[in-house]
């Protein structure tokens, strides 16, 4: 339990999916425009991840592990294409039963669901996952050891996004009134001000958990 | 024909770059920047990937069904990062663990998927070929310029050589660590954008 609960933390603060990794970078740019469209998105973002980093642990420990489906064979050649597929397909599913049982959470999340699949932070935490596996939970805090770590792991991820791109929402949508230089307005000043922001989440890498 | 294809080549490396106008790709490019080699690493994957996979896609254009194209697209991209990701590990094994995970997030890369939905999918082979080069080397500039400048006020080197003299370090001279941190990367393409916008105008 202990271990879950500094997994969540420490993936929302000092792992954080966009300022030590930079995950999701093409579409937290591109939608953190105002702060409700931005605050849809990174729901959508948790829910994928939520489906998606579960269901590739699942993969990765009896599929495609050395000796997992078959003696003797070693499959993770296939992560990539296996990992992606899994994405892909189950942004597909989420649209079509969040559209049967849930048209106003569907109409929320309107044109997200499908971007999500090729959402950098989706695949990365997936990848990630991967990597953490190999990891000892009782030496580690990032450590995945179990399902369960993995469900923990993708909140945490997924709640650390939605936190960066609102706050960047907000911050956007004061600046709009601020006297940028012309060649630095939109793009340029959107960098600086996440870098900023990066910077002051360095502080929590000094956190001890 | 000649004119087109020349500049299937050239547009993607200044007036539509894909990181300055078109903001694809930003993830990786800001991750893998900390020194110059894995930068250059990382640009050549880039390029070559972006080349193959729009070569690919443009040959079977006429046979992708429309209704299953991303999902064709994703494979045919997948196994691509899949083969340069094991030529890595065999040749540049150094490099491919500092890279660690974002090779594979290649495959998430959106230049990719942008570039095959905009022009392979419309365009011949060797048009898309040279379109693929461009853009990956457009990219892959970025990131030795981003790479180049992080190690030079980082460390003090370039490539892993000592470029900075050791007088100058006697006199008093300290590296930036701050440019070693992520957040340095978000900064400078943020001033390197400022610069080109000065520069090229937008259309």
């Amino acid at each position: 339990m202990e271990h879950t609960l500094s997994l969540i933390v420490r993936s929302i603060f000092v792992d954080n999916m966009i300022f030590a990794f930079f995950l999701g970078m093409c579409s937290y740019l591109a939608v953190s425009k105002n702060v409700k469209t931005s605050f849809g998105l990174g729901m959508a973002v948790i829910f994928v991840l939520l489906v998606t980093v579960p269901v590739n642990y699942a993969m990765q420990k009896y599929v495609l592990a050395p000796d997992a489906l078959v003696e003797g064979v070693d499959l993770s050649f296939l992560s990539f294409i296996l990992f992606i597929a899994v994405i892909a397909g189950i942004v597909q599913l989420v649209e079509m039963v969040v559209e049967r049982f849930s048209p106003s959470l569907y109409a929320a999340l309107g044109i997200f669901l499908p971007l999500i699949a090729v959402n950098c932070s989706i695949m990365g935490a997936s990848l990630f996952m991967q990597q953490r596996i190999q990891m000892d939970p009782a030496t580690s805090t990032q450590a995945i050891g179990d399902i369960g770590d993995a469900f923990a792991y993708a909140l945490g991820s997924g709640i650390g996004w939605l936190m960066a791109i609102v706050a960047l929402a907000a911050i956007r949508e004061k600046m709009a009134y601020t006297d940028v230089p012309k060649p630095l307005q939109g793009l340029g000043i959107t960098f600086i001000t996440v870098g900023l922001m990066a910077m002051a989440f360095l502080c929590f890498s000094g956190l001890n958990i | 024909m000649e004119a087109k294809l020349k500049q299937a080549f050239t547009e993607p490396l200044s007036l539509n770059n894909p990181i300055l106008i078109q903001v694809l790709g930003i993830c990786s490019a800001l991750a893998v920047t900390a020194q110059l080699e894995p930068a250059i690493v990382m640009g050549l994957s880039v390029t070559v990937i972006t080349a193959f996979s729009n070569l690919i896609i443009s040959l079977i254009r006429k046979t992708i069904p429309n209704r299953i194209r991303i999902i064709i697209q994703l494979v045919v991209v997948a196994a691509l990062v899949t083969i340069v990701s094991m030529v890595l590990k065999a040749f540049a094994y150094d490099v491919s663990v500092q890279l660690s995970v974002y090779v594979g997030l290649i495959i998430t890369n959106c230049i990719l998927m942008g570039r095959l939905e905009a022009f392979a999918m419309s365009n011949g082979p060797l048009a898309s070929l040279l379109d693929g080069i461009g853009s990956g080397l457009g990219y892959a500039w970025i990131l030795v310029v981003v790479g180049a400048v992080r190690e030079l006020l980082g460390a003090g080197t370039l490539l892993g050589f000592q470029v900075i003299p050791q007088a100058c370090y006697d006199a008093g001279y300290v590296n930036n660590g701050m440019m070693t941190m992520p957040a340095m990367a978000l900064i400078l393409v943020g001033c390197v954008i400022w610069v080109h916008r000065i520069f090229v105008k937008e259309k």
